[in-house]
C-alpha cells in the first residue's frame, strides 16, 4: 500500500493516469532516442560555432556570399511551397473526389519523388528546362530562362516538396463529409462559396502543416538543385551548397556558421508555422 | 407548400432505387417516409430535395416544376442524420450561413441575420451557446443546431433524414416530442424519414410505407396500423403473428379443422391469415386455434408465448395476461379478434 502511495507521488505531476501502460518507458525512449538522433549533432553544431566568439560569428554570418546564399534558399523554398500548396490542394481534391481511369496510377506517382534519387530528379529536371530542353525550349524564344535561375531552383523544390503537400491534405479532404457540402447546397450557397466558406477552412490546418514540410524541405534540399540552379554566386547558389563548398576549402568553422544561421532561421519559421496551425486547429474547431 | 412526386423512378448506375412512385404531399403535414433499408426512402427525400435528380417522372412544389431546379433554387431545409454541421463555425454563424450566402440583393443586412440567428438558437432551446462550436455540444443539441441551421431560411420544405437515428433512446424520445412542437409552432411541410416505425406513428400526420422501390400504403398511423392494405405493411408496423389458412364453404380452416372465422368475401383456396398478437381471445370452443405453448416470456405488462398450431408446426405468438398460468407444453385456444386476410404468396 505504502509503496503504491510513494510511486503516484513521485509520478508527481508529469504523470497522467492512462490504462495505456509504459508511459515511463516510452518516454524515456523517445528522450534517449530524440537526443541521439537529433539533439546531440545539433548540440555539437552549435557548440562548433558557439566557440568561435560572437564577433567573428557575426562577421561570418554577414558575409555578402553568406547572405546572398541564405536569401536564395529561402526566398525559392517559400516561393515553392506556396506553388505547391496551391496545386498540391487542387491534386489532392481530384484524386478524393473524383473517379477516373488510372487514378490509382496517379496516385501512385505522387510518391515517386519520394523515392526518386534527388541527383536523377536535378539531372531529368535540367534536361527538360534547359533552353534545348523540351519544355525550357519553349520559353527560350520569351526570353525566360528556367535552368540555371532561381527559377529552376523553384522547379526543383516543387517537384521534391510536392507529394508532401498532396499527402497531408488527402487524407483531412476525405475526412470533410460529403454531407457537409451537401448542406451548403441546401442553405443555398454556390459551388464556390461552398469551397471557399466550407472546404477550404477546414483544410487550412492540414494546409499549413503541407507548406511546412514542403518548405522544410525545400530549404534542405542539395542534391536535385545543384544541378539545376547554375550555382552562380549571388544569383542561384543556394546555403546548402555554399556549406559544402566551405567544407572543401576545409573551412569548417564557414560551414558550421552557415549551418546554424540556417538552422536557426529555419526553427523560427517552422515555429511560427507551427503556432499558426495550433491557432486554426483551434480556431476551426479540430481538437476540443 | 404541397409537394407533389408524379411518377418518379430513379436508377443508379442501371440499378432501380424506385419505381414509378407517386406522392401527395399536403401544405403544412407532417408525413413520415417509413421504411426498412434499401425502401427508397431516403432516396425519395433526396430526390424531393434536388440532391438526385429522378430518372423519370416530375416533383411540383405548389404549381411550379421544381425538377428542373438545383438544390439551392429549390430552397429547402434539410436535417443530416449526421447533423453535417460546419466544424469550423460557431453555433451562431452555423445557422446564419444561409442568410449569409444570398446574394446582396436579397440578403437581410447584418444585424437582422444576427437577431433572427438568436431567434432560431431560442426556439431550439439553445440560448446561450451561440459562441460554441459543434464539438462542444452532445448530439442531440448538434441536431438541434441542425434544425435551426435549416429553419433559417424559411424552406418551402423541411426534409429529415432520419434526425434522431444517431442518437440514444432516452434523447430520441425528447427530440420527437419537441420537433412535433416545433412544427405545430412553424407550421412548415415537414418529410421525414425513418426506420423507427414507433417514431413514424408517433410523430406523423400521414406515413407513407416503403418497401423495394415502391410505396405501399399511405395513410394516417390509425388507418395504417388498423387497415394495412399488404401483407408487408401488416407485418413491418406493429407486431402481427401469421398462419397460412385454407378458404372453404365460407369459413378459413387450419389443418382440416374449421377456426371459426368467416371468410368474407376471399375466393376459395389458400390463403394467409394476420392478426395482432395482442388482439385475440382466449375461448373454449372447437372452432378456434389450438396449439400447445413452445415457448412464454414476460413482456412488459403482458406474456408472450408462442404457440406451435396443428400439426405442420406453424408458430404464432399470442399475448396473455401476465398472470396467465400457461406454461409450456399447455395447451390454449384462442380466436383473433380482429384480422385481415391476404392471398398467399
Amino acid at each position: 500500500m505504502s509503496t503504491a502511495v510513494s510511486t503516484a507521488r513521485k509520478g508527481g505531476r508529469f504523470r497522467r493516469p492512462s490504462v495505456i501502460p509504459g508511459f515511463g518507458l516510452t518516454l524515456g525512449f523517445t528522450l534517449t532516442y530524440f537526443s541521439l538522433i537529433i539533439l546531440i549533432p545539433l548540440l555539437a553544431l552549435a557548440i562548433r560555432s558557439a566557440g568561435l566568439g560572437p564577433e567573428s560569428f557575426w562577421q561570418a554570418a554577414t558575409d555578402a556570399r553568406v547572405l546572398g546564399s541564405l536569401r536564395v534558399s529561402f526566398a525559392t523554398a517559400l516561393i515553392a511551397a506556396g506553388v505547391n500548396v496551391i496545386f498540391g490542394t487542387v491534386i489532392a481534391w481530384v484524386l478524393v473526389r473524383y473517379r477516373f481511369p488510372g487514378r490509382r496510377i496517379f496516385d501512385a506517382i505522387i510518391d515517386l519523388p519520394f523515392a526518386l534519387p534527388t541527383a536523377v530528379a536535378g539531372i531529368a529536371l535540367t534536361a527538360i528546362y534547359a533552353p534545348n530542353g523540351a519544355v525550357g525550349a519553349l520559353f527560350a524564344p520569351l526570353g525566360w530562362r528556367i535552368a540555371y535561375t532561381p527559377a529552376g531552383i523553384v522547379i526543383a523544390m516543387i517537384f521534391i516538396g510536392l507529394p508532401f503537400v498532396v499527402r497531408t491534405i488527402q487524407p483531412i479532404l476525405e475526412e470533410v463529409s460529403h454531407e457537409v457540402e451537401e448542406a451548403s447546397a441546401t442553405l443555398g450557397a454556390s459551388r464556390l462559396q461552398t469551397i471557399t466558406r466550407v472546404i477550404l477552412p477546414s483544410l487550412t490546418p492540414a494546409i499549413l502543416t503541407g507548406f511546412a514540410l514542403a518548405f522544410a524541405r525545400g530549404v534542405g534540399e542539395y542534391g536535385s538543385i545543384i544541378f539545376i540552379a547554375g550555382n552562380i554566386p549571388f544569383v542561384s547558389e543556394i546555403a546548402p551548397l555554399l556549406i559544402y563548398i566551405r567544407l572543401q576549402e576545409f573551412n569548417y568553422v564557414g560551414a558550421t556558421v552557415i549551418a546554424t544561421v540556417m538552422l536557426l532561421l529555419s526553427f523560427a519559421l517552422l515555429f511560427v508555422i507551427n503556432l499558426i496551425q495550433a491557432w486554426s486547429r483551434r480556431r476551426y474547431g479540430y481538437g476540443n | 407548400m404541397e409537394v407533389r412526386v408524379q411518377n418518379v423512378r430513379k436508377e443508379f448506375d442501371r440499378f432501380p432505387a424506385l419505381h414509378d412512385v407517386s406522392l401527395d404531399i399536403r401544405s403544412g403535414e407532417l408525413i413520415a417516409l417509413l421504411g426498412p433499408s434499401g425502401s427508397g426512402k431516403t432516396t425519395l427525400l433526396r430526390l424531393i430535395a434536388g440532391l438526385e435528380m429522378p430518372t423519370q417522372g416530375k416533383i411540383f412544389f405548389g404549381d411550379t416544376d421544381a425538377s428542373e431546379k438545383t438544390v439551392q433554387e429549390r430552397n429547402i431545409g434539410f436535417v443530416f442524420q449526421h447533423y453535417a454541421l460546419f466544424r469550423h463555425m460557431t453555433i451562431l454563424e452555423n445557422i446564419s450561413f444561409g442568410l449569409k450566402v444570398r446574394p446582396r440583393s436579397s440578403r437581410p443586412p447584418a444585424g437582422e441575420i444576427r437577431r433572427r440567428a438568436l431567434e432560431l438558437l431560442d426556439l431550439v432551446q439553445l440560448s446561450g451557446l451561440e459562441k460554441r462550436y459543434p464539438s462542444q455540444l452532445s448530439g442531440g443539441q448538434r441536431q438541434r443546431v441542425a434544425l435551426a441551421r435549416a429553419l433559417a431560411i424559411e424552406p418551402a420544405v423541411l426534409l429529415l433524414d432520419e434526425p434522431f437515428g444517431a442518437l440514444d433512446a432516452q434523447v430520441r424520445r425528447e427530440l420527437r416530442k419537441w420537433l412535433r412542437e416545433i412544427h405545430d409552432r412553424t407550421g412548415h411541410t415537414t418529410v421525414f424519414v425513418t426506420h423507427d416505425q414507433e417514431e413514424a406513428l408517433e410523430l406523423s400526420d400521414r406515413l407513407c410505407v416503403m418497401s423495394q422501390g415502391k410505396i405501399e400504403q399511405v395513410g394516417t398511423p390509425d388507418t395504417v396500423y388498423d387497415h394495412p392494405t399488404s401483407p408487408f405493411v401488416f407485418g413491418f408496423i406493429g407486431e402481427s403473428s401469421t398462419l397460412p389458412v385454407t378458404v372453404e364453404n365460407g369459413e378459413l380452416w387450419v389443418g382440416g379443422r374449421a377456426i371459426g372465422i368467416p371468410a368474407g368475401d376471399a375466393s376459395p383456396g389458400e390463403a394467409r391469415l394476420f392478426f395482432r398478437p395482442h388482439d385475440v381471445d382466449l375461448i373454449e370452443a372447437d372452432a378456434s386455434l389450438a396449439g400447445v405453448v413452445s415457448t412464454a416470456r414476460r413482456v412488459g405488462g403482458t406474456r408472450r408465448v408462442e404457440l406451435e398450431i396443428g400439426g405442420a408446426g406453424h408458430l404464432v405468438e399470442v399475448d396473455l395476461p401476465f398472470d396467465h398460468p400457461a406454461g409450456e407444453k399447455t395447451r390454449l385456444a384462442f380466436r383473433p379478434r380482429r384480422w385481415k386476410l391476404f392471398p398467399a404468396g
